[in-house]
């Protein structure tokens, strides 16, 4: 009733062309921020930050570079996890190279590696699509794991593989390391993320985001109008690596605060894929969702039981969790697609004509 | 008949095929084809199933590359290219079967045709602010412009795998004219349409044609629209070139007659 948008009149293609066209969304989204950068550091525990909205956070972003990659542009990958490792370990080589760099400039150098290798192994989608170029892309996952495993200078010769990420302050808080406050690693992950969040969905609805979705829906068609397939591809390859490699060295460095290759085993990948399957394809908005889905879900699960009383041992909960997730992918799958953004949006849309049907 | 008493200007050769010829396998599509295309024309391309129409237009936007033969355009020879390399040259075509971003509304698929007019680079793409924002508020200008000139305004924000059939077509004759190109093809525009909207899309091919210039190559069947709107028609069967002229010349060629009705025997 209160979401309508009768007497907001447009007079300009800049308005009109906004991210939220509708002063209600706008509203919202204000809030939203007002909330995530304010009231969540203020209220939430310690506990409840570093469980839950880190990884939430974390996980939006990996998701968000997936979602470019395969939900815009239309390239199936499976290298995410691999990716993510890339930036990971690029942040832990950057960091302990040049102690003195400031860490916000080593996550985006790390994000630049990344983007590199992706473009590298975004090379054969040229000549190949669907399910061969998810092959390909997964051929990308297990040999990036192998070498970060095999090779010790990654490491930096440390013996057992696993190593911590090194305390670095960002205008004299301490951001990661043992010394930081899991609120100022929420608020460090959260500006990132809002930052990015932003980048993409400028992008995606440029011209560059129109030459993706070209790509995705018809390239025989995006050919003619004018668009260079491989030059698209390619950077839709290498924006989304950045993203996945920004979110890595997050994750290694904020949320585990330890970097090892087995947190971005192939597993990683199908994780962040099932995100946007739920979250939905080829929206911004569907990566925020899918990642919160699957980070809650499992909590979720664990927490409702006990408040009902019902005893619930751990491994019923894990086989619960899979075949919840499972049925919900075939679900999204046939039934919608474009995942929970667009039953979001498909709500909106009937609420602006509420309480007519049409 | 014809569209003499119009005053427009046909001009020199735009495109001109010499000698063309192309195969696949076994299979002779096209052989020894030679015709031109004058600037400012509609020239019509037509002739029985399987004659070689729509692959005379893949020759011409690069889709294919013809195995003997050359195409010049605008007096130059070209070699061997890409489909973006015709399109960046001015060359813009629609399909048979509708070849629009399925997943796009209307106004994004007619604004994907001013792709190659933005110039704005990744930076500003990311801020979407300041100049990438002036170029994408002027190309949408153009767009609304083509939008009013199809008279789709109304579908402006529906994503066009909503839309019906006959309004895909028209949109997808928007994205070809948001690129505002030189040489327009157009691959059997009227095709299962009924006839309202093969009306409506003959006054936007004669408009695009009067209003701006544009000239027009154009596959079609419907032999009533064909002879109504063309200034010239070249006759394909088998691949190979058998009539070429005025639309009244081709009409009362007995080798087009026999090609469409068959040869009497007896």
């Amino acid at each position: 009733m209160l979401y309508r948008e009768a007497g907001q009149f447009k007079t300009s293609y800049s308005a009109d062309q906004g991210i939220f066209p509708i002063l209600q969304d706008r509203i919202g989204m204000a809030i939203i921020l007002a909330v995530a950068f304010v009231a969540v550091p203020m209220v939430a525990s310690d506990y409840f930050l570093s469980t839950i909205f880190i990884p939430f956070l974390v996980f939006s972003v990996a998701a968000i570079g997936l979602n470019i990659l395969t939900g815009y542009c239309g390239q199936l990958s499976l290298g995410t996890g691999g990716f993510m490792a890339c930036g990971a370990y690029a942040a832990y080589k950057f960091a302990t190279a040049f102690p003195e760099l400031n860490i916000v400039i080593v996550f985006l150098l790390s994000g630049g590696i990344s983007a590199a290798v992706g473009v590298v192994f975004g090379v054969p989608s040229l000549r190949i699509k669907g399910f061969y170029l998810a092959v390909a892309t997964l051929a990308s996952q297990f040999f990036l794991i192998w070498l970060f495993t095999k090779v010790p200078w990654f490491v930096n010769y440390s013996p057992s593989g696993v190593i911590s990420a090194p305390p670095r302050a960002v205008f004299g808080w301490y951001v990661t390391g043992i010394e930081a406050t899991a609120e100022a690693k929420y608020l460090f992950c959260l500006t990132f993320v809002a930052v990015l969040a932003l980048v993409a969905k400028n992008l995606v609805r440029g011209r560059i985001g129109r030459a993706w979705m070209a790509i995705r829906d018809m390239d025989i068609a995006a050919e003619i109008i004018g668009i260079r397939p491989l030059q698209t591809k390619l950077l839709a390859f290498a924006v989304s690596s950045f993203y996945c490699g920004v979110a890595g060295a997050l994750w290694a460095f904020i949320y585990t605060s330890s970097v090892e290759a087995l947190a971005f085993d192939i597993n990683r990948s199908f994780q962040i894929l099932f995100m946007i399957i739920i979250g939905g394809l080829g929206s911004i908005l569907g990566a925020f969702l899918g990642a919160a889905f699957i980070v809650l879900l499992p909590i979720f699960l664990s927490a409702v039981p006990q408040a009902m009383g019902v005893p619930v041992t751990t491994s019923t909960l894990a086989h619960l969790e899979f075949m919840i997730f499972g049925g919900l992918i075939v679900f999204f799958l046939i039934v919608e697609p474009h995942g929970l953004a667009r039953l979001w949006q498909l709500g909106k849309e009937k609420l602006r004509l509420w309480p007519f049907p049409h | 008949m014809g569209r003499a008493h119009i005053a427009r200007t046909i001009g020199d050769t735009l495109l001109k095929v010499e000698n063309v010829s192309l195969g696949f396998g076994g299979v002779k599509a096209l052989t020894d084809v030679s015709f031109d295309i004058a600037k400012g024309e509609i020239r019509a391309i037509i002739g029985p199933n399987g004659a070689g129409k729509s692959s005379m237009l893949n020759c011409i936007n690069g889709f294919y590359q013809p195995s003997q033969g050359s195409i010049s355009y605008k007096g130059v020879v070209r070699g061997a290219m890409r489909p973006y390399e015709a399109a960046r040259g001015g060359i813009a075509r629609t399909f048979q079967n509708i070849a629009l971003f399925k997943g796009m509304s209307t106004l994004d698929n007619i604004m994907t045709g001013r792709l190659l007019k933005m110039k704005r680079g990744f930076f500003w793409q990311c801020l979407h602010w300041g100049p990438a924002q002036a170029e994408e508020i002027e190309h949408r200008e153009t767009v609304e412009r083509v939008i009013d000139f199809l008279e789709i305004q109304a579908i402006r924000k529906t994503p066009v795998g909503r839309l019906p059939y006959g309004l895909q077509k028209r949109v997808e004759l928007g994205r070809a004219l948001a690129a505002e190109p030189e040489l327009l093809l157009l691959d059997e525009p009227m095709a299962g349409m009924n006839l309202e909207e093969k009306e409506d899309m003959c006054r936007f091919i004669l408009d695009v044609n009067e209003q701006f210039g544009t000239t027009i190559a154009l596959i079609e069947h419907d032999m009533g629209v064909v002879m109504d709107i063309s200034d010239r028609v070249v006759v394909l069967e088998y691949g190979r070139k058998i009539a070429d002229g005025t639309p009244d010349t081709v009409k009362a060629d007995p080798k087009v007659i026999a090609a469409y009705l068959g040869t009497g025997h007896g």
